[in-house]
């Protein structure tokens, strides 16, 4: 609340006063800053059972805004409502008149101040999520069916590929994210084999830290971290570049020239990052073994000819092979999903915001999800 | 109180190394409905850019009510920003908000009034603009036309001394587009608020202006100034008559 010391910039004097009639002489300039005040002014003047006649002087009114206007006229509404019979407000200024005028205050009074919110009732909700359900569900059936003639369009057709823009989202979703990847999968390497080596060393078993590392990232946290890396950047991108567009209408546009959206758009990302994730969990995999590397020649004593040796007789090629394998499921997975969300976008700018959100939660989701299933089918599959 | 709201002093702007306008000076007078006007590509938007803060001059000021725009900050830019409202080209109303809260926006962060209050202008407002009843629509529901309104209703949220139009006819069919020229000039007249009208829309321009400055893309400068009706009819510039006459010379727009 505003201190009261300071001068409100307007004044108000009571010229009669009594049990039927009541004078109020106001000057001054009477804007947004100062209506606050004025309406616990008029609300404090004016409470209790009002008189009969009220008259509202505006003689010494230099400028009077919008609010203001409103606020007069509110309180002008609730005197009348509490009784007040005749409450005139005179001496206006013709701007200030016309002003009252355009507003049309007193009839907007008449219908009630408040704005109505519509709030749906606990049926209409239920109704519209499941409705809600229903569509998406046809709309990812939908999307599945056009992503696979798309895919099976471009086997057939390979020279109808927009090969720059694969090379642009090879450069954008693999290039750009190496220095972030080999960061990221050689801290985990290095840490996984730190751990292992405190728990080891206890058995002397200090050489198998290269079979633990070299497995576990080669089968798992290699692909996995390598995937979560790429849908954080690369499936958000994809949903935030494609629901601008669809916002601003370009996807429209592309449709009404005969342009197929996923063919134009879609393709050529999933392609790209069939690429590029394969290729960057290599790598990754690589990186990874060198982190646990590196601790085994620092802390265990290890050579580093003697780790490499170690993780090559641990690893065969049906555990890199499953990376691999992997890796590629996760690319479809989140290159379909976040295009998929951005088509989805609707509601402007929030929108395209939510609709990236879910690009990469769903992303993460399915990508561990298939991790799981991977894991129990290769369980089983291996020979 | 001085008649002059706005003066621009010796403007030069442009993007990168391309010089738009050079040495671009004229004043805005209080209550007027003041048209900036040129051929596509002359520099008009930027002006208007210029006008309320959102650029930088390369040089020169922009004064509103003798101050600075474009140095001024904090507390001081506050109070300059406040006293104009601008109508951008494609309305620029927050998608996710409804038309109710686009408008309360500026009402609920500049005055102290309680919800119930700030409600009630709010339709007032939309009502002035004949929107009463949309209060709940969400900016994507609404035709073109009516998103213009709705714009200058949150424009007009905070009764400002200017406006500021940026093509408001852009887009509009020409009845729509009448029907928004016959709302300036009933807001311009009822609240004599100062109208700065970017556009290059002739029927608007004949049916609002009370003076014009034209811009040259060729010559980075205003070419003519004054009441439409004169430059149509006696403006030595035949560029200019052209323009007013919707004659098409060859050479002169390449």
């Amino acid at each position: 609340m505003k201190k009261t010391k300071i001068d409100p910039g307007y004044n108000i004097s009571v010229a009669e006063t009594g049990p039927e009639r009541l004078h109020l002489i106001l000057s001054g300039n009477l804007h947004t800053e100062n209506c606050a005040l004025l309406l616990n002014d008029l609300k404090t003047r004016l409470s209790g059972k009002p008189p009969r006649d009220i008259e509202l002087d505006f003689g010494g009114v230099d400028y009077l805004d919008s609010s203001a206007a409103a606020v007069i006229a509110q309180a002008k509404f609730s005197l009348q409502k509490r009784g007040a019979y005749n409450v005139k407000l005179t001496n206006i200024k013709p701007e200030i008149q016309k002003l009252f005028n355009i507003l049309n205050l007193d009839s907007l009074l008449r219908e009630g101040a408040r704005i109505r919110e519509r709030r749906p009732g606990l049926f209409t909700q239920v109704g519209t999520a499941s409705i809600k359900f229903a569509k998406d569900t046809a709309f990812t059936c939908g999307y599945l069916g056009d992503v696979t003639l798309g895919l099976g369009h471009a086997i057939r057709h390979p020279n109808k590929i927009r090969w720059s823009d694969v090379f642009l989202y090879v450069e954008r979703t693999g290039i750009e994210a190496i220095p972030i990847v080999l960061l990221i999968s050689f801290l985990v390497g290095f840490i996984m084999a730190f751990q292992a080596a405190v728990q080891l060393k206890q058995f002397g078993a200090d050489i198998f830290v290269a079979n633990l590392v070299g497995l576990t990232v080669v089968r798992e946290l290699g692909p996995l971290m390598t995937a979560i890396i790429v849908a954080g950047r690369s499936g958000a991108a994809f949903a935030a570049e494609i629901g601008t567009m669809k916002v601003s209408e370009e996807i429209d546009a592309l449709e009404s020239m005969g342009l197929n959206p996923t063919r134009f758009l879609i393709i050529p990302k999933i392609i790209a990052t069939l690429v590029t994730l394969p290729t960057l969990t290599l790598m990754a995999d690589m990186v990874g073994i060198f982190g646990g590397l590196v601790v085994g020649v620092l802390f265990l004593d290890l050579t580093p000819w003697g780790y490499i040796l170690q993780t090559e007789r641990a690893l065969d090629f049906f555990d890199v092979f499953t990376g691999y394998f992997k890796s590629i499921v996760f690319a479809i997975l989140i290159s379909g999903i976040g295009c998929m969300r951005g088509l989805q976008v609707e509601g402007g700018a929030q929108g395209v915001g939510r609709f990236t959100t879910s690009a990469v939660v769903s992303g993460i989701f399915l990508i561990i999800v298939s991790d799981a299933l991977f894991t129990l089918m290769f369980n089983y599959v291996k020979w | 109180m001085n008649d002059t709201v706005i003066q621009v002093r010796d403007l030069t702007t442009g993007y990168d190394e391309e010089v738009i306008l050079n040495n671009v000076s004229f004043d805005v007078h209080r209550g007027e409905i003041f048209i900036i006007l040129g051929g596509s590509g002359c520099g008009k938007s930027t002006l208007l850019r210029h006008m309320v803060g959102l650029r930088q001059p390369y040089r020169g000021k922009v004064l509103i009510e003798g101050k600075d725009v474009v140095t001024a900050e904090g507390r001081e830019r506050e109070g300059i920003l406040r006293k104009f409202g601008v109508l951008f080209q494609s309305s620029a109303l927050l998608s996710s908000m409804t038309l109710a809260e686009n408008v309360a926006l500026p009402l609920q962060e500049y005055t102290h009034l309680p919800r119930h209050m700030i409600d009630f202008l709010v339709r007032a407002k939309l009502g002035m603009v004949g929107l009463r009843g949309y209060e709940g629509y969400l900016p994507d529901q609404l035709s073109g036309g009516m998103k213009k309104r709705a714009g200058i209703a949150r424009a007009i949220a905070l009764d400002p001394e200017i406006l500021f139009f940026d093509e408001p006819s852009a887009g509009l069919d020409p009845v729509t587009s009448s029907n928004l020229d016959d709302l300036i000039i009933q807001l311009n007249a009822s609240l004599g608020t100062t109208m700065v009208v970017v556009t290059h829309e002739l029927p608007s321009i004949y049916a609002i202006a009370h003076r014009v400055i034209m811009l040259d893309k060729r010559t980075k400068k205003i070419i003519a100034e004054g009441r439409p009706s004169d430059l149509r009819d006696k403006s030595a510039d035949p560029f200019v008559r052209d323009f007013f006459n919707r004659q098409v010379r060859e050479g002169l727009y390449s």
